[in-house]
C-alpha cells in the first residue's frame, strides 16, 4: 500500500522521461552537534537518471559528502535528514527501515570510498573482502567468482592477487580493489567519494578510465563527488555544484563551463587549476597573448643572475633491515637544476619521485649524501653552524598543510615574530611594526596579531607560514606542496598572492609540487623528477609544448580535463 | 591496461569540450537564486570574538563539565583541609587520646566517634589529609619532572638515546611497586629517615615510567609536525625547538595522566602506609589509620570507615578531574 503510494508520488510531472534512478528533492541534513542544530545541506535537489554519471562538486564543507552519504544512509549517528526525500528507483527511502537500507547497498548502491588507505581491512586478505561482499549480497563466492571480480577492476594477475593483504598493494591497486568491491554486484548506482583524490595523477586517470569504461559496460550509473571542476566536466554527464550545503547550479558540463551563471560557479570556473591551465593551452593554440591568463610575476625580465645551482645532487637512505645489515635507498639521484634570481622554478613529481627530499636539502635541513647545493656560489653543503645560521635568513620554507605548519600554542603574532626573536633582530617596538607590515603583505588584518591558529581558515593560515616565511626577508622560498591542501578558490588567491609578492620583493621560488596544472600558471621552469631522478627540465612553455619523455606526457595528459578544449574567452 | 580513451592530438582543431559526455537525457540548467546563497568573500573567517587560545578554548568546556565542577569542588576542599585542619576540629588528633574511650561512638564533640586509642577520628582524618596529600603531590611533580623529562628526550633524539632510556624505563615499568618499595625500604637510609620525603622518592622510582612513555609517544607526534620543520629552518636550535615547541603542544596527555596518577599515589600511600612501610606511625594519614583499626574491624567499623571514605573521595575526585581534562584537551576523544 505505502510503496503505491510514495512510487506514484515519486513519477515526475513531466512523465515521458523515464524515472530516475536517484532522486533528492528539497533534501535537507542536520547534524547535531555541541553547539547544536547545524544543517550542513538544504534545499538540496538532484536527479540521477540510469546509466548516468553526475558530478558533485564543491569546496570542503561544501556539504557534498554529506549529502551523498545520505543516499545511500550512511550518515554519522548524529546527522539526519531533517527535511525531504531520497527516492531511489521510485521508493521512497527517506525513511526506510534499516533492513531495506541494507538490502539495497551492496546490490543497488555500491560505494568507492575516498582513502584507499583506510578503508580496506588490513588483517584480511583481498580476495576475503570481495568475499564478504559477494556473500553478504546473495552472490555466488568461489574463488573463480572473487578472481572475475578483481580482474574486471583491472587488477592483473588476480587470482594471486587475491591471497595477498592490502599492505602488500600500491595505492593505486588499492582503489581498484575498492572499486571492484563496490561494483561486485552489480549495483545500478555507484557512489563514488572523491575516489581518486590521495592518489597519483598518473593513476587517477588510469583508475577514472577505467571506472568510466566498467561503468558503460554494465550500465551503472555513477555519483561522483570530487573537488575538481577540470575532472568533473570531463567525466561528468551532468555536473552539481555546491557551496554552503546548498546546490547552487546544475546542468551539463559544457554548459556550466562555458556559461556558469551563478556567482560562485563563475568564481569556480575561473580559477580552477585544471580548467585554468586549459585556457592558457587554448589560448597559445589560437594565438592569443596569454600574458594576461598567467599570474601577473610570470610577466618578467629574464635575469641571468643564478640564485640556487644544484649539482648532481644525490641523497642516500639507509633502509634497516633484519639482523642489523641496511640496505641503500637512493631517494635523489644526481639532480642537477638551477634558479635564476626572481623566477619560479617548479620541481614536479609524484610520491616516491624525491621532490620533498629535493626541497629538505635545499633547506639545509638534512644533509646530502653527495653533490653541491651553491647558494650564491657558497656550497651550503659545507657550511659551519654560524655560516649556516645565517643562510637561513636567506630561504625559507612554507609548507603543505596549514594545519601543521603553525605551533597552536603561539598566537599569530608570536609566529611571526619568532624569527625575528631567534635572529636578534629590532627591539621589541620594531618588531612589531614589523610583524604589523608582515601581516599587510599577505592581506591580514593587523588584528589577526592576537589570535591563535585554530581560529583561522586554511587559506588564512597559509597567509600566515608566508608572513612568518618572509619575515626575515629571504631570496628564496621553498614551497613545498604550498597550495595543494587548499580549496580551489583559496588556492587561486593564494597563488595570487606568491605571485604579487614575488614582483614586490623580487623572490625566487622553489615550487614543490605534484600539480601540474598549478604549475602551468606559476612556474617560469620546470623540472620533472621519476624515481629521484630528474627526467626532464625546461621553461614551462617548452615542457608544456613539447614533453621530451614518455614520462612527462602521461603526466601532462592525466591533468584533470586534459581533454578539454576550451575557448580562451571563457569566464 | 585499457586505455580507452584517447588523448586529443595537440594539433586538434579547437572544437569546445572535444571530450565532454553527452546524455541520453535532457539536462535542464538550473540556477539557483544568487541572493538566496550570496557567496561570500574567499577566506573570510575572523570574527569580532575575543582571541582564543588552546587552553582558553580548554577552559571554557571544561567550566561547562558537570564532572569537572564537582571535582574541581571536592579537590578544592581537601586542599582547603589540609591547609587549615584548626578550621574544621578542635581536638588534637594525638594528644587527647583517652584509652576510656576506645572504639567509642559519637560523642558530643566527636561527631565520628573514636579509634581504638581512644583519639577523635574526625580530628585524625582531618590532620590527616596533609600527609596524604603532600604525598600525592609530591610524588606527582617528580615523576612529572624526571618521567617527562627523560620521556621528553627519548621522543625528540630518538635513535640510540631512545633505545637506551626506553630500556632503562622499561625495566623499572616491569618493577612491581609494592614489591619493590618493600626491598628498598630495608635500605638502612630509608630505614633511619622514614617521612613523608622517603616515601616520595620511593614512589617516583617507580612511578616515573608511565609519564615518561605517555610523554614519548606525546613527543614523538609533535616532532614531525610541520612547525617543528619550520622553527628548524629559522635556526632554532634542537634543544630550542624541543623546549619552545614540542614540549608545550606535547603536554596535554601528560597532564591528565599526571591527574589521575596523583590519586594513585594518594592509593600507593595508604597502601604502603597499610603494609607498615609508608609512613612511620607517628605520622597522621589515612593509611596509617586505616591499618590501626583493621584489628577492630569488627567492633568498631566506623574507625576505617571514616578515613577510607576521604581516601576514595580524594581519590576518585583527581580521577574524576584527570577524566574531565582529557576531553578538554583532546577533543578527538570527545563523546558525542
Amino acid at each position: 500500500m505505502r510503496d503505491d503510494t510514495t512510487r506514484s508520488s515519486a513519477t515526475p510531472a513531466t512523465s515521458d522521461l523515464p524515472t530516475p534512478l536517484l532522486e533528492l528533492r528539497d533534501l535537507a541534513i542536520t547534524f547535531s552537534t555541541s553547539n547544536g542544530e547545524v544543517e550542513a545541506v538544504r534545499n538540496a535537489h538532484l536527479t540521477v537518471m540510469p546509466g548516468e554519471t553526475v558530478a558533485i562538486v564543491g569546496e570542503s564543507g561544501s556539504g557534498k559528502s554529506t549529502t551523498a552519504l545520505a543516499a545511500i544512509g550512511l550518515l554519522p549517528a548524529n546527522g539526519r535528514v531533517s527535511n525531504g526525500s531520497i527516492i531511489f528507483d521510485g521508493e521512497d527511502i527517506t525513511s526506510a527501515s534499516e533492513k531495506r537500507i541494507v538490502e539495497l547497498r551492496g546490490s543497488s548502491i555500491g560505494m568507492v570510498p575516498q582513502d584507499p588507505m583506510s578503508n580496506l581491512n588490513p588483517v584480511w586478505k583481498i580476495g576475503f573482502q570481495v568475499k564478504e561482499t559477494l556473500k553478504a549480497n546473495g552472490l555466488p563466492s568461489g574463488t573463480q567468482d572473487v578472481a572475475k571480480v578483481l580482474s574486471e577492476a583491472g587488477l592483473p594477475d588476480a587470482e594471486s592477487r587475491a591471497n595477498q593483504y592490502p599492505h602488500e598493494f600500491s595505492g593505486g591497486m588499492r582503489q581498484r580493489a575498492l572499486i571492484a568491491i563496490g561494483l561486485s554486484c552489480r549495483p545500478r548506482l555507484l557512489i563514488a567519494d572523491e575516489p581518486t583524490s590521495a592518489l597519483d595523477v598518473t593513476v587517477q586517470r588510469q583508475i577514472l578510465d577505467h571506472l568510466d569504461t566498467m561503468t558503460e559496460e554494465l550500465g551503472t550509473a555513477v555519483l561522483l563527488i570530487t573537488h575538481d571542476l577540470g575532472l568533473a566536466a570531463e567525466r561528468a554527464h551532468k555536473v552539481i555544484v555546491m557551496y554552503k550545503g546548498q546546490v547552487v547550479e546544475a546542468g551539463p558540463a559544457l554548459e556550466l563551463l562555458t556559461n556558469p551563471r551563478h556567482p560562485y560557479t563563475q568564481k569556480l570556473v575561473a580559477s580552477a587549476p585544471s580548467i585554468a591551465s586549459r585556457r592558457i593551452e587554448s589560448a597559445k593554440r589560437a594565438g592569443i597573448e596569454t600574458r594576461d591568463l598567467l599570474a601577473p610575476a610570470v610577466v618578467k625580465a629574464a635575469s641571468l643572475d643564478t640564485v640556487i645551482e644544484v649539482e648532481d645532487l644525490t641523497k642516500v637512505f639507509k633502509i634497516r633491515g633484519s639482523w642489523g645489515r641496511s640496505t641503500d635507498f637512493t631517494a635523489v639521484d644526481k639532480v642537477s637544476f638551477s634558479i635564476a634570481r626572481g623566477t619560479t622554478t617548479a620541481v614536479v613529481g609524484e610520491s616516491g619521485s624525491g621532490k620533498s627530499t629535493v626541497a629538505k636539502l635545499v633547506l639545509g635541513l638534512d644533509g646530502a649524501t653527495s653533490g653541491s647545493i651553491r647558494f650564491d656560489g657558497v656550497d651550503i653543503t659545507t657550511l659551519g653552524r654560524k655560516e649556516m645560521f645565517d643562510f637561513r635568513r636567506r630561504v625559507q620554507p612554507i609548507f603543505q598543510d596549514p594545519y601543521g605548519s603553525l605551533d597552536p600554542m603561539y598566537n599569530i603574532y608570536r609566529t611571526i615574530e619568532e624569527p625575528l626573536r631567534v635572529h636578534g633582530i629590532g627591539n621589541a617596538r620594531s618588531r612589531e611594526k614589523k610583524v604589523r607590515e608582515l601581516l599587510d603583505q599577505v592581506a591580514l588584518p593587523s588584528a589577526t596579531m592576537q589570535r591563535f591558529p585554530n581560529e583561522l581558515s586554511g587559506g588564512q593560515r597559509q597567509r600566515v607560514a608566508i608572513a612568518r616565511a618572509l619575515a626575515l626577508d629571504p631570496e628564496v622560498v621553498i614551497c613545498d606542496e604550498a597550495v595543494s591542501a587548499l580549496d580551489v578558490l583559496v588556492q587561486a588567491q593564494i597563488l595570487n598572492l606568491l605571485a604579487d609578492l614575488q614582483s614586490d620583493l623580487g623572490l625566487s621560488y622553489l615550487f614543490i609540487t605534484h600539480d601540474l596544472a598549478v604549475v602551468r600558471q606559476i612556474a617560469d621552469h620546470v623540472a620533472v623528477m621519476e624515481k629521484g631522478k630528474l627526467v626532464e627540465q625546461g621553461t614551462t612553455d617548452e615542457v608544456f609544448d613539447n614533453p621530451g619523455t614518455a614520462y612527462t606526457q602521461a603526466l601532462l595528459a592525466a591533468i584533470p580535463g586534459a581533454g578539454l578544449v576550451l575557448p580562451p574567452e571563457v569566464a | 591496461m585499457p586505455e580507452p580513451t584517447s588523448l586529443p592530438a595537440p594539433t586538434e582543431a579547437p572544437t569546445p569540450m572535444a571530450r565532454t559526455k553527452t546524455s541520453a537525457y535532457p539536462i535542464e540548467h538550473f540556477v539557483a537564486d544568487p541572493d538566496e546563497t550570496p557567496v561570500r568573500a574567499t577566506d573570510s573567517t575572523v570574527s569580532d570574538a575575543a582571541p582564543r587560545s588552546l587552553w582558553s578554548e580548554a577552559w571554557r568546556s571544561l567550566r561547562r563539565q558537570p564532572l569537572f565542577i564537582i571535582s574541581a569542588v571536592l579537590i578544592l576542599a581537601v586542599i582547603f583541609v589540609a591547609l587549615f585542619p584548626g578550621l574544621f576540629t578542635n581536638e588534637p588528633p594525638n594528644e587527647n587520646c583517652l584509652l576510656a574511650n576506645s572504639d567509642g561512638g559519637p560523642a558530643p564533640g566527636h561527631p565520628l566517634g573514636f579509634t581504638v586509642q581512644g583519639c577523635d577520628i574526625l580530628s585524625r582524618v582531618v590532620h590527616g589529609t596533609q600527609s596524604s596529600l603532600t604525598v600525592g603531590l609530591f610524588a606527582t611533580i617528580g615523576v612529572v619532572l624526571i618521567g617527562g623529562l627523560i620521556g621528553a628526550l627519548a621522543g625528540f633524539f630518538g635513535g640510540w638515546v631512545d633505545a637506551i632510556l626506553a630500556r632503562v624505563g622499561d625495566i623499572f615499568f616491569a618493577l612491581p611497586l609494592i614489591l619493590g618499595a618493600i626491598v628498598v625500604v630495608q635500605l638502612p637510609v630509608f630505614q633511619q629517615n622514614r617521612n613523608v620525603w622517603t616515601l616520595v622518592v620511593i614512589l617516583v622510582t617507580f612511578g616515573w615510567p608511565q609519564i615518561a612513555r605517555i610523554t614519548r609517544a606525546a613527543v614523538m607526534e609533535v616532532r614531525n609536525a610541520d612547525f617543528v620543520t619550520a622553527a628548524r629552518s629559522l635556526g632554532v636550535s634542537p634543544l630550542g625547538a624541543l623546549v619552545k615547541h614540542v614540549i608545550p603542544n606535547a603536554l596535554a596527555p601528560v597532564i591528565v595522566i599526571a591527574t589521575i596518577s596523583l590519586g594513585t599515589f594518594i592509593v600507593a600511600e595508604s597502601t604502603l602506609s597499610f603494609l607498615g612501610i609508608g609512613l612511620p606511625p607517628d605520622v597522621m594519614s589515612w593509611g596509617n589509620d586505616i591499618f590501626s583499626a583493621k584489628p577492630s574491624l569488627r567492633s568498631n567499623p566506623m574507625a576505617i570507615f571514616w578515613p577510607g571514605l576521604a581516601l576514595s573521595i580524594t581519590v576518585l575526585s583527581f580521577i574524576m578531574l584527570g577524566d574531565a581534562l582529557r576531553d578538554a584537551l583532546d577533543p578527538k576523544a570527545r563523546k558525542r
